[in-house]
């Protein structure tokens, strides 16, 4: 059991305007199997949390703690926090020119795992988990996002969860740009590689439509840089009727 | 803008008169052209093809006279292919090109003889030259190459240079019609190497030329490419990659001059940059003249910046005398190091050092993929590997 634990964290980001805080004392508790949804208006953060437990240079914490199983997660480097176990699915992927997704693949498995996969169950896994996505098998052979559409990017995020088999997963929005049926086959794989894995799920989202797919145990309301309400699956259905402005006109 | 005389005599008798004015040649065509060194003037900022070299990086390449090369020369050949040194009296020595800058003429006049290559005109595809020039003499020598791609031939050469030279060089490829080669310049010195290469290129009637340009160590490195279309349906692809570390400096320049209708040409150019002064100039010339008519022309240089105190120059320069072409394009881009691409590796588990040799070897590998050659793919990528090892980056 993995315990992922956030402190009274305080983001700050320089912007043209000087520095600007955007988490204002954040506390969450994320354990081993468990689901969390963060949901919350734009501006509102969401995505700095996720940068900040991964670890982009963008985000200045100025007070608080990220501990994992007891680790001091702001002491380690990017890659650091990836091979403790922690994964980001990120919202925009970046294009890597030349760099093709089998090349990357096995190159983070490599990193993760602290040895080369056996090659034969490699490529099983790998064509395994991309059928399942059904991503076409020439897929590998593409250089990392390069031309890749908004869908393909997703599920090219997913198939990386799928593999990395982290402790804890951050999914930054990654219902946004896809279309239903996208979305369906991209919620079955989270939900697979969780069945699997049993990693602890941070899901942050704007939107509830995606909590029809994947279903959180917690749910909470992320307001103004903080948290401002929690509870269970049942306060999405609230704010799926009411909406956020009620936090906030508050 | 004029169309200037495409034959030699005329463009030096007229080149010469603007030299001597004093005044920067600035169309294409117009500069000066000669196989003596006499002609040209000092290396001088003040003129176009000295605006980045400075004759101390040239360590007395672009002197009156170099001693005749006296390093080694390798070459490994099929049947068939015949190599012999020849005079300037040779109907092929000085049929693709001539100097256009003093330390070209430097070498072409200090090299009595030239190392002439001939590929036959039955020469097939698989037919691959190897020339290896290897020397350690530090004082500056010539040496001039021909190679003589008979109609009809196809081929590969490869020119590899190693050793600690300081050599003034010229490369004349004569491509003849029908024909279709590859060429390619590695230029994989010790760190104390300079070198002054200017490859010539002339392509006759369908023929085509795919040309290559690696330039990875040395301390100074200037390559001079030029194609010319003589006939219609010439196809011409230049590509460069290059890799400079601290201190060093990598020009490469490029000219493709279409004077004849439907011919077609690509330029491709990537560099690497690392460490404090290190240098690259890619400048890139095509004209098109009046007479070229249906020209497709498009010439790319990209810059990657890895490191701080690194510096890239790229000038494209397109000059286009008739609209009736099929299209003519440049792009170029030096960026730095892109942070969000690091981040992304290294948030899959990736460090630092190895995300930046991913993302390096990604953006020259649209180069190196081109080469079709696996040994010197394998090679260069380990060259590659060293230098992103000896930065410890």
């Amino acid at each position: 059991m993995a315990i992922l634990q956030i402190k009274n964290l305080h983001v700050t980001v320089e912007t043209e305007q000087g520095t600007k805080e955007i988490l204002k004392g954040v506390d969450l508790i994320i354990r081993s199997g468990e689901s969390h949804a963060i949901m919350g208006p734009n501006g509102s953060g969401k995505s700095t949390l996720a940068y900040t437990i991964a670890g982009h240079p963008k985000y200045t914490v100025t007070e608080g703690e990220i501990l994992l199983d007891g680790e001091d997660v702001l002491e380690m480097s990017v890659d650091e926090r990836a091979r403790a176990g922690l994964f980001l699915a990120m919202q925009y992927p970046v294009e890597i020119p030349g760099v093709s997704v089998s090349n990357f693949l096995r190159t983070a498995k490599t990193a993760i795992s602290g040895e080369a996969p056996a090659l034969r169950t490699w490529i099983k896994d790998v064509r395994g988990a991309m059928d399942a996505l059904k991503m076409d098998n020439t897929f590998t052979e593409r250089n990392v996002n390069e031309g890749f559409s908004g869908g393909e990017k997703k599920r090219h995020e997913i198939l990386q969860l799928e593999l990395l088999k982290p402790k804890f997963a951050v999914l930054d929005e990654t219902d946004s740009g896809l279309d239903v049926d996208a979305l369906k086959i991209v919620s079955e794989g989270v939900n697979r590689a969780k069945e699997a894995n049993d990693f602890g799920l941070l899901l942050i989202t704007h939107y509830t439509r995606i909590l029809k797919y994947i279903k959180p145990d917690f749910v909470h309301v992320f307001v103004a840089g903080k948290i401002a309400e929690q509870g269970g699956p049942e306060l999405a259905d609230r704010l799926e009727a009411e909406g956020y402005d009620r936090y906030v006109k508050a | 803008m004029t169309t200037s005389n495409s034959t030699v005599p005329a463009q030096h008798g007229m080149a010469e008169h603007s030299h001597g004015a004093g005044v920067p040649i600035q169309i294409r065509s117009a500069r000066l052209r000669s196989a003596d060194v006499a002609d040209f003037g000092p290396v001088s900022r003040v003129e176009e093809q000295y605006r980045y070299i400075t004759s101390e990086r040239l360590a007395g390449l672009d002197a009156d006279v170099l001693d005749e090369y006296i390093g080694d020369i390798s070459i490994k050949h099929p049947e068939g292919v015949t190599t012999a040194w020849v005079g300037s009296e040779h109907p092929s020595f000085g049929a693709a090109g001539l100097p256009e800058d003093r330390p070209s003429a430097a070498a072409w006049g200090s090299a009595e003889q030239a190392y002439l290559v001939t590929l036959p005109g039955d020469a097939t595809a698989d037919c691959e030259v190897q020339i290896g020039i290897n020397s350690e003499t530090e004082t500056p020598s010539a040496l001039h190459i021909i190679i003589d791609a008979k109609p009809f031939s196809r081929g590969t050469v490869i020119l590899d240079h190693k050793g600690s030279a300081v050599l003034g060089e010229n490369v004349e490829i004569i491509v003849g019609d029908e024909a279709e080669i590859t060429v390619i310049s590695i230029q994989d010195w010790d760190t104390s190497a300079v070198h002054n290469s200017a490859q010539f290129a002339k392509l006759g009637r369908n023929s085509r030329l795919r040309h290559m340009v690696v330039s990875l160590g040395g301390k100074t490195l200037r390559v001079s490419t030029s194609a010319e279309f003589t006939a219609t349906g010439g196809d011409v692809e230049l590509l460069g990659m290059y890799f400079a570390d601290a201190g060093q400096y990598i020009e490469n320049r490029l000219y493709v001059d279409h004077a004849v209708p439907n011919c077609k040409s690509r330029v491709t150019y990537k560099g690497a940059l690392q460490g404090d002064k290190a240098h690259t100039v890619w400048v890139g010339d095509v004209l098109i003249r009046m007479a070229a008519e249906g020209t497709d022309t498009y010439e790319l240089n990209r810059n990657l910046l890895l490191t701080d105190g690194a510096r890239a120059d790229s000038v494209p320069n397109l000059e286009i005398e008739t609209g009736k072409i099929e299209g003519a394009g440049h792009a170029s881009a030096s960026g730095r190091f892109d942070d969000e691409q690091l981040f992304y590796l290294q948030a899959r588990g990736i460090n630092e050092r190895e995300a930046r040799r991913l993302v390096v070897r990604g953006f020259l590998n649209e180069i190196i993929q081109k080469i079709g050659n696996e040994e010197i793919e394998s090679r260069l990528s380990a060259s590659i590997e060293a230098e992103l090892e000896r930065s410890g980056s």
